[in-house]
């Protein structure tokens, strides 16, 4: 999120749309209803009627993967209807900026494509530069090559006309969303937008999500109270664990996992540090070797020198070009060239796109570890349904993990709030916490490497002080990830914040963005005050911490006018407060929120523009918030594609059916069919309330599986009707990778949809069960329905739109 | 003055969890239960479920909604349950919160009868014989406590407090509501201490979202009838 729980409660409007947050972040609700009784708006469109569109105020349907051109569409009427506010466009976005001339767009196609590869060059898409190196700009928003005219060009073809017939929405349905919506670009108004999986797990997830960001830019609703980009993460602690390097391709922080061209600490420094020569843009990356060296320095502590490079070279480092994701190493797991596996707090077997794959793959295995509360699908994978023991190689470890409640520590929720945790009963049995498995078993591999082995630096030079009195101490972790001065008259000292971090080796800090969470004075996550900051919008600055430096709405610098003043008065998030002497402000001060850099603002009160000013969208290489964004695998503005497994011949928006660049795997287990009348309908997955991912720890739980027994799936009056299926009776639902057992909801909640003239139906089902509980053994996972491919950017799989059939057994 | 409930069914997201928390306080045992083509389940109240989420599809003036109806007992102010029972170590009205209890020595009772005379249909006969019905959490209450499903309601659909504060609030609620639907209305307010607020008519929420227009002259019935026969409860149970 770049705003917070809290912060929903001060929206004038909010879309919830991807997600379903009444039924799978019940808590969100509190502020959502809040908001509607203050007078808010709440719009809700999914494929299906849900608890959330129960309480929307507006609710509509459109088929799965057909996001961007629902909201293409909505660019369109806001650029049509000039929506947009023009006064923050402008001034904070790169839509003044001047695309270079080998940027185009053609027969769903960017230029740079190459069809072999699957792949673009990037450079095509690269902004015109003026004679110092800086973006050239038109303020005026009037040159044909700029960026808000491109964009008007581009998403011209997204007629109400043309997006109802791809995502089946009624235009009347359309029209009244845009509108409502597009009134938050008013100056003052905030609308927010709060989204999860249902706009990730897609081969156009990054693009999804690109699209309403460029909306809320366009609308003026970044860094504003009641506004922002907002994910709904689907673990208490999933951004705190993305925060610290979850996925293979970042370090802690969000530095880059170094690639085997980066040869030397500093060739990789240089490659990802951007340069920029506008004096007004901080361009904050520019600080990466900062961040990077603290972190080796804490990898590696004194066995880490300039002299060696920080024990760069010791840290392994990926292909250039290769992909290492979920998707990509059950691929390779498949194949069998991987042998060994630590399922670490998860459940592969029933979690995974194409749960079946996954199951083969573990087959593969010479061992596999799983740790976890309980037993489950993955590590009883060896005995599960069609599966014959004497025939699976794979020896498999239990390590029984305690629950959260029972070790002491941090999570860092949507809101980007770390909040520490105390132990309440200690671990169950021989079960132990994460940190003293982790612990225990690097010691033992460090004990294994003391005397022999071969590349034995990483192991025998690794840092680890974590214990007290022989045991993991969260402490010290959390102190090691805030970092310490190792030299100098503060050596030993926990470090201020991460503006004190130095790339000479005199800091350490595990993760240079929770560098400030606890320091001298103490653990910053553990603060419970509940008074909030002069301007009452709910920040609480003294509840727990928040990354950066405390800072409760990121990009809050573009809640501001160029003169530092807020463009809500009452809902306010910082204001510059210094003092003003002949027109001009003469001493520095920001008041509210802590401000995205403290620079002066852009402009004195008397209208002169500021040397020493910085633009607001600090982390930015030119200072602006990115409207065209070059960086992406996909494109520089997004494009409607249909997802791999379609029930449409042609995307009707261009020449392209699927998005060009979308990872294709090409085992025997990666079968997609797409206009196959053998899987005619269209499916999608989801969550409900009562359960909780895999469901291991909810379906064991029996008031919960009284609520939700069996696995389901939900389909229209009209296609029950068309299949002769009855409520409640078991019908067996079919993909090209797999079938599941489950029982039918015939509901009115779903619609047959219109698209192209051609009567489409739609099903979903919920992806909580496993074959190891409910005791039946009847309850199976659905993603062994579901494919493997995912978004070319980050590869999350796409799991929320692909083709089924259901049929009576 | 006695305590009273606010359910303000135009908030909640039937996300269950006041569900959850009344069997969980009360220690009771989850039902076996089967997908019947629904999220509502177990299928009915119980002797081992005080609290059920009812949830209805409804086409109304061409939209559908989705109506979410938290049912429970009302605890009435004129009980005809306990006017029925006859009997105050069976089923008693606590002094300080006007909490209808139903105690082990309702096994035995005619029950049936108890069960017929509620307008709400809510109270529930064990395998014993027992009957069994929401509580108001009066332990929790005495001690301070909020009833369990109203301190895990997220979005503020329950609520409870003094009956005099929880009436007004359910009458602001319906102001506000009422804007937007002119259909809203609080239920039975005078004659119950469990104060629902709908959207819709409010047959559609639950068949005994109200009381029938002869329950409460049932009462005065029933009560006339219990000057006449205090003597074949105990009789009955002698037996």
């Amino acid at each position: 999120m770049t705003n917070h729980w809290i912060d929903i409660k001060n929206s004038d409007c909010i879309l919830i749309m991807g997600s379903n947050a009444a039924e799978n972040h019940p808590i969100s609700f509190k502020y959502v209803t809040e908001a509607q009784q203050k007078g808010a708006k709440v719009i809700n469109v999914d494929p299906r009627f849900t608890r959330t569109s129960s309480r929307a105020d507006i609710y509509t349907a459109l088929r799965s993967g057909t996001d961007i051109a629902f909201l293409g569409g909505m660019i369109k009427y806001i650029m049509d209807n000039k929506l947009y506010n023009k006064e923050y466009v402008a001034n904070y976005t790169n839509a003044t900026f001047i695309v270079g001339k080998s940027f185009k767009f053609k027969n769903g196609l960017f230029s740079g494509y190459d069809s072999k590869k699957r792949k673009y060059d990037k450079s095509k898409w690269a902004f015109a530069m003026d004679a110092k190196g800086v973006p050239k700009m038109d303020r005026t928003l009037k040159n044909s090559r700029c960026v808000l005219q491109l964009l008007k060009k581009h998403f011209s073809r997204y007629n109400t006309k043309l997006v109802s017939k791809i995502t089946g929405t009624p235009r009347e349905d359309l029209l009244k969303i845009y509108q409502t919506y597009a009134a938050s670009g008013a100056t003052g108004k905030a609308a927010t937008i709060m989204y999860a999986m249902g706009w990730t797990q897609h081969t156009v997830g990054v693009q999804n999500i690109r699209t309403m960001a460029m909306i809320q830019l366009l609308l003026g609703n970044m860094g504003v109270a009641g506004g922002g980009v907002n994910a709904l993460r689907g673990e208490s602690n999933v951004q705190g664990s993305t925060d610290h390097c979850l996925l293979w391709h970042i370090w802690p922080g969000y530095l880059k996992t170094p690639r085997a061209s980066n040869v030397s600490l500093d060739a990789y420094n240089k490659k990802w540090t951007p340069k920029s020569n506008d004096p007004l843009s901080a361009n904050w990356w520019q600080n990466y070797a900062k961040y990077s060296v603290s972190l080796l320095k804490s990898f590696f502590g004194e066995k880490a020198t300039k002299k060696n490079d920080f024990g760069y070279s010791w840290l392994p480092k990926v292909d250039d070009g290769k992909a290492y994701s979920w998707l990509d190493l059950f691929d390779e797991m498949y194949k069998g060239s991987i042998k060994g596996f630590f399922a670490w707090g998860q459940n592969p077997a029933c979690s995974g796109a194409n749960a079946g794959k996954t199951r083969k793959a573990m087959e593969r295995l010479d061992w596999m570890v799983n740790v976890n509360l309980f037993d489950n699908e993955t590590g009883s994978f060896w005995k599960g349904p069609g599966v014959n023991p004497s025939k699976v190689k794979t020896e498999v470890f239990m390590l029984p993990a305690c629950t959260s409640v029972e070790k002491e520590g941090s999570i860092t929720n949507s809101g980007r709030w770390m909040q520490w945790r105390y132990q309440g009963p200690k671990p169950l049995g021989n079960s132990l916490s994460d940190g003293d498995i982790i612990i225990a078993l690097g010691e033992k591999i460090k004990s294994a490497y003391k005397n022999s082995g071969t590349f034995t630096q990483p192991i025998r030079n690794l840092k680890w002080d974590y214990l007290t009195n022989g045991e993991y101490d969260p402490h010290k972790v959390a102190k090691e990830i805030n970092g310490y001065y190792l030299e100098g008259p503060k050596k030993g000292k926990l470090v201020e914040s991460f503006g004190k971090l130095k790339a000479d080796g005199s800091t350490s800090s595990a993760n240079w963005l929770y560098c400030h969470s606890y320091t001298e004075k103490g653990n910053m996550s553990a603060r419970r005050s509940k008074q909030d900051a002069p301007n009452n919008i709910g920040l609480y600055p003294g509840f727990a911490w928040c990354w950066p430096v405390n800072r409760r709405i990121i990009y809050n610098r573009a809640s501001v006018d160029l003169k530092g003043q807020p463009w809500d008065k009452k809902d306010w998030v910082i204001k510059f407060a210094g003092d003003v002497k002949g027109g001009k402000y003469v001493s520095k001060k920001w008041v509210g929120d802590v401000p995205d850099g403290g620079w002066y603002p852009l402009e004195n009160p008397d209208g002169s523009k500021r040397e020493d000013a910085k633009h607001p969208f600090i982390m930015r290489k030119h200072g602006h918030a990115q409207i065209y964004g070059p960086g992406r695998a996909d494109g520089p503005f997004p494009e409607h594609y249909e997802p791999l497994e379609c029930p449409v011949e042609k995307n009707l928006m261009n020449k392209q059916r699927i998005n060009p660049v979308a990872p294709i795997y090409k085992t025997k287990a990666d079968a997609f069919a797409t206009c196959d009348p053998k899987y005619p309908f269209v499916g999608t997955t989801y969550r409900v309330s009562e359960h909780w991912q895999t469901g291991l720890m909810t379906r064991p739980q029996p008031w919960l599986l009284e609520l939700q027994p069996q696995v389901f799936v939900e389909m229209s009056e009209e296609l029950a009707k068309l299949k002769g299926i009855k409520n409640g009776e078991r019908v067996l639902a079919t993909s090209a990778r797999g079938s599941l057992k489950c029982t039918a909801i015939v509901t009115k909640r779903f619609k047959p949809f219109k698209i192209a003239g051609n009567t489409v139906h739609q099903v979903g089902f919920p992806w909580h069960y496993g074959w190891r509980w409910p005791e039946s053994g009847e309850e199976e996972s659905a993603n062994l329905l579901t494919p493997s491919t995912g978004d070319p950017n980050t590869r999350i799989p796409e799991t929320k739109a692909f083709m089924v059939n259901v049929k009576k057994i | 003055m006695s305590k009273s409930f606010f359910v303000d069914t135009t908030l909640c997201t039937a996300c269950r969890a006041c569900q959850v928390a009344c069997k969980q306080w009360h220690d009771l045992p989850a039902e076996e239960t089967k997908n019947r083509g629904t999220y509502e389940n177990p299928a009915d109240l119980s002797f081992d479920t005080y609290k059920l989420v009812r949830m209805r599809e409804e086409v109304i003036g061409g939209k559908l909604k989705w109506l979410f109806f938290p049912e429970q007992c009302r605890h009435c102010v004129e009980a005809p349950c306990l006017d029925t029972a006859g009997d105050a170590s069976a089923i008693y009205k606590d002094a300080a919160t006007g909490a209808i209890i139903f105690t082990a020595n309702t096994k035995g009772m005619n029950v049936d009868e108890i069960i017929e005379s509620c307008p709400y249909n809510i109270p529930r006969k064990g395998p014993d014989g027992t009957l069994a019905k929401c509580d108001m959490c009066l332990d929790r209450v005495q001690n301070g406590l909020l009833p369990a499903c109203v301190k895990t309601c997220p979005t503020g659909a329950m609520n409870f407090g003094e009956r005099a504060d929880i009436v007004a609030l359910a009458k602001s609620r319906l102001f506000a509501v009422k804007k937007a639907n002119p259909k809203a209305a609080l239920l039975d307010t005078d004659d119950v201490n469990v104060i629902y607020l709908v959207a819709e008519k409010p047959s559609l929420y639950h068949k005994f979202a109200v009381a029938s227009n002869a329950a409460f002259d049932i009462t005065r019935q029933v009560a006339l009838r219990r000057m006449f026969t205090p003597l074949t409860n105990i009789v009955s149970r002698l037996l």
